[in-house]
């Protein structure tokens, strides 16, 4: 049971995770690899406050969110006036800086070494170092961050977005400053993905910048594509699929010493065969 | 009165002028075309007009007043200014009614997040759309619509953004007659609500039923101008335009 919980806790930060890259990559057709940099932004931030000062854990996500949305639109300012390939590169650079960043600012991100004994979260009289708990805390976090995305997706900002993915200089001719809409879905997504950081860091108690480096940006990236492209149920069930299949993997009996080389492998050739057989993914209302 | 000028407009691609030094005044109200053989410079113009393209030098000046060297695209519907183009340019994945919709609402982020006038963009985009004969469609998705109805929803779109220019590049072109006679009437109809057309044509048969004022371009330049009977008999344009 314990282990059944353990990935559930994990399938709720993934879909957290690819809910809010969905809004980028799905949504606005713009190809980021770097949530991985804004989940870990967030972790770090929880990792540090909960360690280091008397700050609690909410209020760790509240400034996780804070911090993230300041760096996403730092950097989202520059990337908002590329497209295509050309944003792909940029986000792709970001995630190599702050990668670069959690490994080598040592003193405050204790870097290779990683931050251990990060306490669990605390509210009234509920413990949450109990995973049951904790998994419906980060359920409670999954179902918010889901009806926000929802409501985004089915406002009118969310046909713009739509509409800047299909042909952005045809919607801008329409009186709309797209740079704008895609400076402000990323910080949104970012945000998303930094809570998503705070829960990981709480309940694993230690984290390190393995965690966050450019493969775990792919990896929530498949979660989207395998999924379904501009489709949040199906972020979720790429999710789900790809955490089960990830345990699943661990049975199947390969060499210990090629096991994770192996599960990558499968990763791999699982994405091949989606991209040439469905490539709007398992939900998906659009192709890449 | 000129609601639309183009003073020594300038245009290059790779050194070569598509736009030389083009100055015209468009009339309020009326419907001007723009005509001239392929690769004169017609559809650069309206790219120069709405934004999509980056002027050179020269300016164009809007209601006499408003003198611009740079027309950045997300401003021209503030000028009044609409537009179609040459090869359609939808918003496929969406559906018909969203095409519509995503031109009426509001503009900034926090607005369109939480959007108050719901029902009058659902009431125009309808009106548009029962105009062009699409709502019926509504639902479906751009991507599927014939190549006759996707022109169509073109001009519905334009037509939602209710503004005082509308440019329309060839929107004949590929039409049965059907929808030819549908969107006749509706550029007559703009005229008859004193909104200002510019019509990029070929068909000489529609620019003399439908066009006021002409101009004729050639290489960038402007060839002539005038009431259409009169320029259509000129020998430079039947050289240049006609090959005869």
């Amino acid at each position: 049971m314990e282990y059944l919980i353990h990935l559930a806790i994990l399938f709720s930060i993934y879909a957290i995770l690819g809910v809010s890259l969905n809004l980028v990559v799905g949504y606005t057709g713009l190809l980021s690899i770097t949530h991985a940099a804004f989940y870990g932004i967030g972790a770090y931030t929880t990792a540090i406050l909960l360690t280091k000062t008397g700050v609690g854990f909410f209020n760790s996500v509240i400034l996780g969110i804070i911090v993230a949305i300041a760096l996403s639109f730092l950097i989202g300012v520059v990337l908002s006036k590329f497209k295509g390939d050309y944003y792909a590169l940029g986000t792709f650079g970001f995630n190599t800086m702050i990668f670069a960043i959690f490994l080598n600012w040592q003193n405050l991100t204790m870097g290779p070494f990683g931050i251990p004994g990060i306490s669990k979260p605390e509210l009234l009289s509920i413990n949450f170092a109990n995973n049951f708990n904790f998994l419906v805390l980060a359920l409670i976090f999954l179902g918010l961050i889901y009806f926000i995305a929802r409501f985004i997706t089915k406002s009118p900002f969310g046909r713009v977005l739509k509409a800047i993915r299909e042909d952005e200089k045809a919607i801008a001719v329409f009186g709309y400053n797209t740079p704008y809409f895609k400076l402000a879905i990323f910080s949104i997504s970012a945000a998303m993905a930094a809570v998503a950081g705070s829960l990981f860091a709480s309940y694993l108690t230690f984290i390190d910048p393995s965690s966050f480096r450019l493969m775990e940006s792919t990896f929530i990236l498949a979660i989207v594509i395998l999924g379904g492209l501009a489709n949040l149920r199906g972020a979720i069930l790429g999710a789900l699929f790809l955490i089960l299949l990830s345990e699943i993997l661990r049975f199947v009996g390969f060499p210990p010493d090629i096991a994770a080389q192996m599960r990558q492998v499968v990763y791999g050739v699982i994405l091949i065969l989606v991209m040439l057989y469905r490539p709007q993914g398992l939900m998906g209302e659009y192709k890449l | 009165m000129k609601i639309l000028e183009t003073k020594n407009l300038m245009k290059h691609f790779n050194g070569v002028r598509a736009i030389d030094r083009l100055s015209i005044g468009i009339e309020k109200g009326q419907i001007t075309g723009i005509v001239g053989p392929n690769g004169s410079g017609k559809t650069t113009l309206i790219n120069l007009l709405s934004g999509v393209l980056e002027i050179d030098s020269g300016e164009v000046i809007i209601d006499g007043i408003k003198k611009l060297t740079r027309v950045l695209p997300h401003q021209v519907s503030s000028y009044g200014i609409t537009r179609t183009f040459q090869n359609v340019r939808l918003f496929e994945q969406m559906t018909v009614l969203d095409n519509i919709l995503v031109v009426v609402t509001e503009r900034n982020v926090f607005s369109s997040l939480f959007e108050k006038r719901i029902e009058y963009h659902h009431k125009i985009s309808e009106e548009v759309l029962q105009k062009v004969g699409l709502w019926e469609k509504r639902n479906q998705l751009a991507v599927n619509l014939s190549y006759g109805q996707r022109k169509l929803l073109e001009i519905a779109r334009t037509l939602a953004m209710k503004v005082e220019i509308y440019l329309f590049d060839e929107p004949f072109a590929g039409l049965f007659p059907e929808m030819r006679k549908i969107v006749a009437s509706i550029i007559r109809e703009l005229k008859q609500k004193n909104k200002t057309v510019i019509l990029v044509e070929h068909d000489i048969g529609l620019i003399r039923e439908l066009c006021d004022q002409i101009f004729v371009m050639d290489e960038g330049k402007l060839l002539a101008e005038g009431e259409p009977e009169a320029v259509l008999k000129k020998r430079s344009v039947i050289e240049a335009y006609l090959g005869e």
